[in-house]
């Protein structure tokens, strides 16, 4: 076994925005970013990413406990805002992972820049309008019930949250729920422009699904497919939404 | 004093059985329980009530709005305000109120309160809402704005009544290139705005900026007078002296020939289990940012089970002896009517007569002997406390007005 992993926490200043970022590992660059109920501090997946790169894992701006920006309105705000952290970090060539609602942002972040990221993970990406079925609406349902819903297997969901999770993690997710209304309300979840930005990235990408996703519907990654015909699919089995932290040795396969 | 006859246009003529089975009847409970044969009654006999309670004297008829649910089927206060200026002649048409970040054109709202102004001859009073956090997400509004939106949507309007068009109006929310509706309210400087609300200490601190009366809807008698508290702090902080002509209150009140008829009659406030609006999803009727960031904690956890509603009603029982429902004959509900205006001082009182499966006879009848009895009690019971409504303390329109501010164009007769 690996010895452990050493997280260092940081504010990183962005025109008077503090971002909050995680950072542990040395290799390669890596940002990772979470999906739309935030993300815990630790991950086994983030420990085994470290071990090959250096990751980088910030808090959006507006989730969880992280300092809302009164004027953000989209996801494509938040993608300028991380491309300006990578510049800030000198880290412009970064890997990107974006799980989730995190893909969305990582797509966008590509799409502003084709050739910079040495290569592209999107794991159950939001940002494109299924062709079958919707995102999963989280305004109509309970905050335990729309995070347990990024999960196949239940057990997994109560490794990391607790079967019963605590008081401060819903406020945290309803915190994570209003900055999503926010700046993702209508359409909800996706753009309608993104799936024309994307044919001119350049940089390796991988779409991972789970075969189970029950949040994005997994015949979406046809039109990932569509959109960025060089993308490579990797579907995982006996898996949902929550890839990242349902099976983190396949994801990190991937990477 | 002003009082004010109210329904909620409720449609119990759903089948109850089916809501108690999904568990809500409201947002997604399924339209395809609703039965326009009834509801064309029900909208109907709304009218004859209205009709009368104007011919027996009520000094005004209190709307509302709601959407996706039995519990009200008003889905447009401004439709049947429309429809009281034509059919009455005296009674204030006061609408408790427009959900103004529903809207995605206040101007619409302005014109449309402007016509029902003229129509009425100046009788309408516009009150403003946010609207309830389900009827955000039946509206598809985003309620992370809701707040902004309110108060944005509120600014554009009181502009488009005073404010000579056109003018460009270029707001967060809402931009118009040209803002010049051709029809302008009747009432100057404009229709008064009365302010309801229930929970949020933030509507109570606003109405009183502006100088709105507010009206708290169906509040107990010690959640009333820490509002008036408030209100009343910060009226003196914005340089006016509150009191009971700032000061509404909507009660539960039901009136029969008999004790046991209006106990039973009664029994229908607390028809839909007791929820004020109907057996709710607490994540629906919560929508993330929606809410006081100072309530997040409590709501996450009521939405969870985890904590009691910040909504609940106690049993029926305890609300009609803690006088939160009122029933009886004219003599039983005069005294304890009396009771509630000594212990809170309102200045606007509005009667909330029949809920529920309270059939057509029983409401006229309620209706009837409110205007033969109790009315006239209420009357001297005012004047001997010196409860003024605002038309009898003459109170400006809002805090840029002065008492002497024109009042009211002349209508053509």
């Amino acid at each position: 076994m690996a010895e452990p992993v050493a997280w260092s926490q940081t504010q990183v200043d962005l025109g008077g925005l503090p971002v909050r970022l995680n950072r542990a590992g040395k290799g390669p660059p890596l940002l990772v970013l979470h999906h739309d109920t935030g993300t815990p501090e630790r991950l086994a997946l983030y420990d085994a990413l470290a071990h090959r790169f250096d990751v980088m894992v910030p808090q959006h701006p507006g989730y969880g406990h992280s300092e809302r920006p009164q004027w953000m309105r989209s996801a494509r705000d938040l993608a300028v805002l991380y491309r300006w952290l990578l510049t800030a970090l000198d880290q412009p060539r970064a890997t990107l992972l974006g799980l989730g609602f995190g893909g969305w942002i990582a797509a966008e972040m590509a799409s502003m820049a084709p050739a910079d990221a040495a290569k592209l993970v999107l794991v159950g990406p939001m940002g494109i309008k299924p062709a079958e079925g919707f995102i999963l609406d989280q305004a109509l349902v309970s905050h335990i019930d729309y995070a347990r819903a990024g999960f196949h297997d239940q057990k997994a969901f109560e490794a990391i949250y607790g079967a019963d999770p605590s008081t401060d993690q819903l406020v945290e997710w309803d915190l994570c729920r209003e900055m999503c209304f926010r700046i993702a309300w209508k359409p909800y979840m996706y753009s309608q422009t993104l799936p024309h930005l994307l044919g001119g990235v350049q940089s390796p990408t991988t779409i991972v699904w789970g075969a189970e996703d029950k949040v994005v519907p997994p015949s979406t990654a046809q039109q990932w497919l569509k959109a960025m015909p060089k993308a490579k699919l990797e579907t995982v089995a006996g898996c949902g939404h929550c890839v990242d932290m349902e099976k983190p040795a396949a994801l990190a396969a991937f990477i | 004093m002003h009082i004010m006859y109210f329904t909620e246009q409720p449609m119990a003529t759903y089948p109850a059985d089916k809501g108690l089975e999904f568990g809500a009847t409201a947002l997604m409970f399924s339209n395809s329980h609703f039965d326009p044969v009834s509801g064309s009654r029900l909208y109907n006999e709304y009218i004859e009530q209205y009709k009368l309670a104007e011919a027996v004297g009520f000094d005004g008829i209190m709307l509302n709005e709601h959407h996706n649910a039995p519990f009200c089927m008003q889905a447009k206060a401004n439709v049947f305000a429309s429809i009281l200026a034509a059919i009455t002649e005296r009674v204030k048409i006061v609408i408790l109120g427009n959900p103004l970040p529903l809207a995605e054109n206040p101007v619409r709202i302005a014109e449309e309160l402007a016509m029902i102004d003229m129509i009425s001859k100046g009788r309408l009073v516009s009150g403003f809402v946010r609207g309830g956090g389900q009827e955000q997400l039946a509206t598809g509004v985003n309620p992370a704005y809701n707040r902004e939106r309110f108060e944005e949507a509120h600014d554009l309007i009181i502009r488009t009544w005073t404010q000579a068009g056109p003018f460009r109006f270029e707001g967060a929310h809402y931009q118009h290139r040209v803002v010049n509706p051709w029809a302008v309210p009747l009432q100057k400087p404009h229709p008064r705005v009365w302010i309801p609300g229930v929970i949020s200490k933030e509507t109570v601190v606003w109405a009183a900026r502006q100088g709105y009366p507010y009206i708290a809807l169906n509040t107990t008698v010690e959640q009333t007078n820490k509002i008036w508290e408030l209100y009343d702090q910060t009226a003196e902080e914005a340089g006016f002296k509150g009191g009971p002509e700032y000061h509404g209150y909507l009660k539960q009140v039901h009136v029969a020939e008999t004790e046991e008829k209006a106990l039973e009659n009664a029994r229908q406030f607390t028809w839909m289990q007791g929820e004020f609006t109907g057996l709710a999803h607490p994540v629906w009727s919560t929508p993330a940012g929606y809410s006081s960031p100072e309530n997040r904690r409590g709501f996450v956890e009521f939405s969870t089970g985890r904590g009691s509603s910040p909504r609940r009603r106690p049993s029926f029982d305890e609300q009609i002896q803690n006088n939160m429902i009122i029933a009886g004959t004219p003599k039983t509900v005069t005294a304890k009517l009396r009771q509630v205006m000594e212990q809170t001082r309102p200045g606007i009182m509005s009667l909330w007569a029949n809920d529920g499966a309270v059939s057509h006879a029983d409401s006229m009848t309620c209706i009837r002997l409110f205007g033969e009895e109790v009315l006239p009690a209420l009357r001297e019971t005012a004047k001997e406390l010196d409860l003024k409504s605002p038309f009898e303390a003459n109170t400006p329109v809002s805090i840029h007005y002065g008492p002497n501010a024109p009042k009211q164009a002349v209508a053509a007769e």
